[in-house]
């Protein structure tokens, strides 16, 4: 997993309350192999005027206008700014993975859903939880400000604003430990490589027969 | 001290680290790989530059999505006819040449069910931790091997680590003692089971199947009970290593040879539980008592002995019990009351990871020996394990018997257990099935699955309903 330290991006809206997973990515994307390549689809039925079916090349299709994360000002934006119970629905890992193949690597809303900001964890996301009256603020001043950006540090738990105030933002010890060291699971497992080889070696001695490539 | 189980054993002797939240990271011998699980986790480690941490413990083969027609698979993965089967298929390939992986693919004769597939190339042996992408993994344990189903993240993590992070779960002994009547098969023990602890019975349990009923049971019979632990609740079941074991292993592809097989034997003649060991839960059953079983309803508990009648809804006292049955008597075309053997067939499949080991189409073939299916059954299919089953059936002119009674001999797949290919039950058709879900949809929308053993599957394909294999057979 991608290491998580210091953020400087583009803030881009989602400004409605209560946006679920199956709006982030419809069930039809849910076919996929893969678990990469979603960044397309994400919002597709907000984003496109057509029918988006798995595969589409999306380049040439219908944008719609009216969708914010369409809008010029918005493009290579790496932070979201979002209403109340955002990620909400089905459980799907897709949604944080298409949000995070666009290229986000900031939510803030005032409250996410449990499993989503769950997953959000396991895929190199930082959800930040502000409070409500800060999250209209920075709504306020994006709107007001094209080409605005905040500064996201975690590890002094900050959110920077352009005036250069900060916004402090609570986050479990350990969810901050595995972002800041790019750790997921596996990444953690690693770290006791050595543990694994020294059993693996003793393993071999005792039961030699299980380390015959076959036939 | 009081001595250990099998499953202490089995989790002692793989645990690499123990941490202090409770968990342990326990080392992996075995993941078996199939298509519909593991390309995320491929490409999860693609997308992290990770590696295999050992490409020779994993073993691959597509067996969900790959068709059971023979015409269809003549055209081999590129002949695959829905886009989405081909592309997992493609895709698993293409994993396993990246990643050095052993593939057996799709029309190599050694290609077959992963679970099928893994003891009967000795790949998975007695005393292994073994894990796949599948809930039916629990099916290696009759050799004597700790194996469960994991996600797609933990294949991945397997795939990366050679390790799991698990915490250790209780031990339940399900102990059958005496002698099965004849005519009596493991599918029947294991329906009966499930009927009386239910599928919630061995939650959080390492399940071992132990008593005389075991001990007499062939390999391919155990390996159809532990199969269906996951139903039970467990994610493991197996069974202790002894002479059947060691028979049955000696000689397989991946089994060890010479001075290796040696001093292989002598730890595995350890595992097995200590006469003083002691059980969280223990369970027993008198052989006798179990006659041929068929399910009526959507959870394996839902069953019923083939002389018996599907229950009425007034049977029971218990409000959520009662919705339960009503809701299956409604899905399944059922009354409450009716005889099992009025239930009328429109399909029989014979197949899937619980019976479509050479034993099995060997058992089904002798009761539809000679005879000729029922004009009322629409389709029968018989779809074997793999491709060494299906040779050796054919060897022994299996194939011609079936299909002079009027079944079709399919190609080596999970087919109809879950209908990812093109086998599929018609809406509202019933199905005498070998498999071991009868969840609603699970053969296709609509589909009525009976799960049964082969040879109560064979009977009901010739009389067009379900009956007494043993009358049949004259037992
Ligand atoms: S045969 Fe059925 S239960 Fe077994 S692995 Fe295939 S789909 Fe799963």
């Amino acid at each position: 997993m991608k290491k998580f330290t210091t953020v400087e991006g583009v803030v881009a809206p989602i400004d409605r309350a209560n946006v679920d997973t199956d709006m982030i990515i419809p069930k039809q994307f849910l076919k996929s192999i893969k678990r990469s390549g979603f960044g397309p689809f994400l919002f597709d039925e907000q984003r496109y005027l057509d029918v988006g079916e798995p595969g589409m090349d999306c380049s040439d299709r219908p944008l719609n206008p009216d969708f914010p994360l369409n809008f010029p000002r918005y493009q290579g934006a790496e932070i979201l700014l979002a209403r109340d119970n955002f990620g909400c629905g089905s459980s799907r890992e897709h949604a944080p993975w298409a949000i995070e193949d666009s290229g986000f690597r900031v939510l803030i809303a005032p409250s996410f859903a449990d499993i989503f900001f769950n997953n959000c964890f396991k895929n190199a996301l930082l959800p930040i939880v502000l409070k409500e009256y800060i999250v209209d603020l920075l709504f306020e001043e994006m709107y007001q400000e094209e080409g605005y950006s905040l500064t996201v540090d975690l590890a002094r738990q900050v959110v920077v604003r352009p005036n250069g105030e900060e916004v402090l933002f609570e986050i479990d010890e350990f969810r901050k430990h595995c972002l800041v060291n790019g750790l997921d699971d596996i990444g953690l497992t690693l770290q006791d490589a050595d543990a694994i080889r020294e059993f693996e070696q003793s393993w071999q001695q005792r039961s030699p027969w299980l380390f015959n490539a076959g036939p | 001290m009081a001595g250990k189980t099998l499953y202490d054993k089995l989790w002692d002797a793989h645990v690499v680290k123990q941490r202090k939240d409770g968990t342990a990271l326990i080392y992996i011998d075995r993941q078996l790989v199939h298509e519909v699980t593991s390309p995320q986790a491929f490409e999860g480690l693609r997308i992290a530059g990770r590696k295999l941490w050992r490409a020779d413990a994993n073993l691959a083969t597509p067996d969900h999505n790959v068709p059971s027609l023979k015409s269809e698979r003549d055209g081999g993965v590129a002949g695959i006819v829905e886009d989405v089967s081909r592309i997992q298929v493609e895709t698993l390939d293409d994993n396993c040449d990246e990643f050095g992986v052993t593939e057996f693919e799709i029309n190599d004769i050694r290609q077959g069910i992963v679970h099928v597939v893994g003891p009967e190339q000795g790949a998975t042996l007695p005393g292994m931790t073994v894990v796949c992408g599948d809930s039916h993994t629990a099916t290696h344990g009759a050799l004597g091997a700790l194996a469960h189903g994991i996600g797609t993240s933990e294949v991945e993590h397997a795939m990366a680590t050679q390790c799991l992070i698990q915490k250790k779960m209780k031990n339940m002994l399900i102990r059958v003692d005496g002698t099965l009547r004849p005519g009596i098969t493991p599918k029947d023990v294991i329906l009966a089971i499930i009927g009386k602890i239910g599928t919630a019975g061995g939650t959080g349990h390492a399940i071992e199947f132990g008593g005389s009923v075991f001990r007499d049971m062939s390999i391919e019979g155990r390996m159809t009970v532990c199969n269906m632990a996951i139903e039970a609740g467990a994610l493991v079941g197996m069974v202790a290593v002894d002479q059947t074991t060691l028979d049955y292993v000696e000689g397989r592809p991946y089994a060890p040879k010479a001075e290796l097989w040696a001093q292989a034997v002598n730890y595995w003649r350890t595992l097995r539980s200590d006469d003083d060991a002691s059980f969280d839960t223990i369970v027993e059953v008198d052989a006798e008592t179990i006659v041929p079983q068929v399910t009526w309803g959507n959870s394996p508990e839902m069953v019923a002995a083939i002389d018996g009648v599907v229950p009425s809804p007034e049977t029971t006292s218990d409000p959520a019990k009662r919705a339960a049955i009503e809701r299956a008597l409604e899905y399944m075309g059922l009354t409450g009351g009716m005889a099992i053997t009025d239930i009328q067939l429109d399909c029989v499949f014979i197949g899937s990871c619980t019976n479509s080991r050479i034993e099995d189409l060997r058992a089904a073939a002798a009761v539809v020996k000679g005879k000729t299916k029922a004009a009322s059954v629409k389709r029968a299919l018989v779809v074997p394990g793999s491709g060494l089953v299906k040779a050796q059936a054919e060897r022994e002119g299996l194939d011609k018997i079936f299909v002079d009674a009027g079944l079709e001999w399919r190609e080596p797949s999970c087919s109809m257990c879950l209908a990812m290919n093109s086998d599929k039950l018609g809406d509202g058709e019933h199905c005498a099935s070998t498999s071991n879900r009868n969840f609603e949809g699970r053969q296709g929308f609509g589909g009525r699955t009976h799960l049964v053993s082969p040879e109560m599957a064979a009977a009901a394909a010739i009389a067009g309903h379900f009956v007494d294999v043993r009358d049949v057979m004259g037992l």
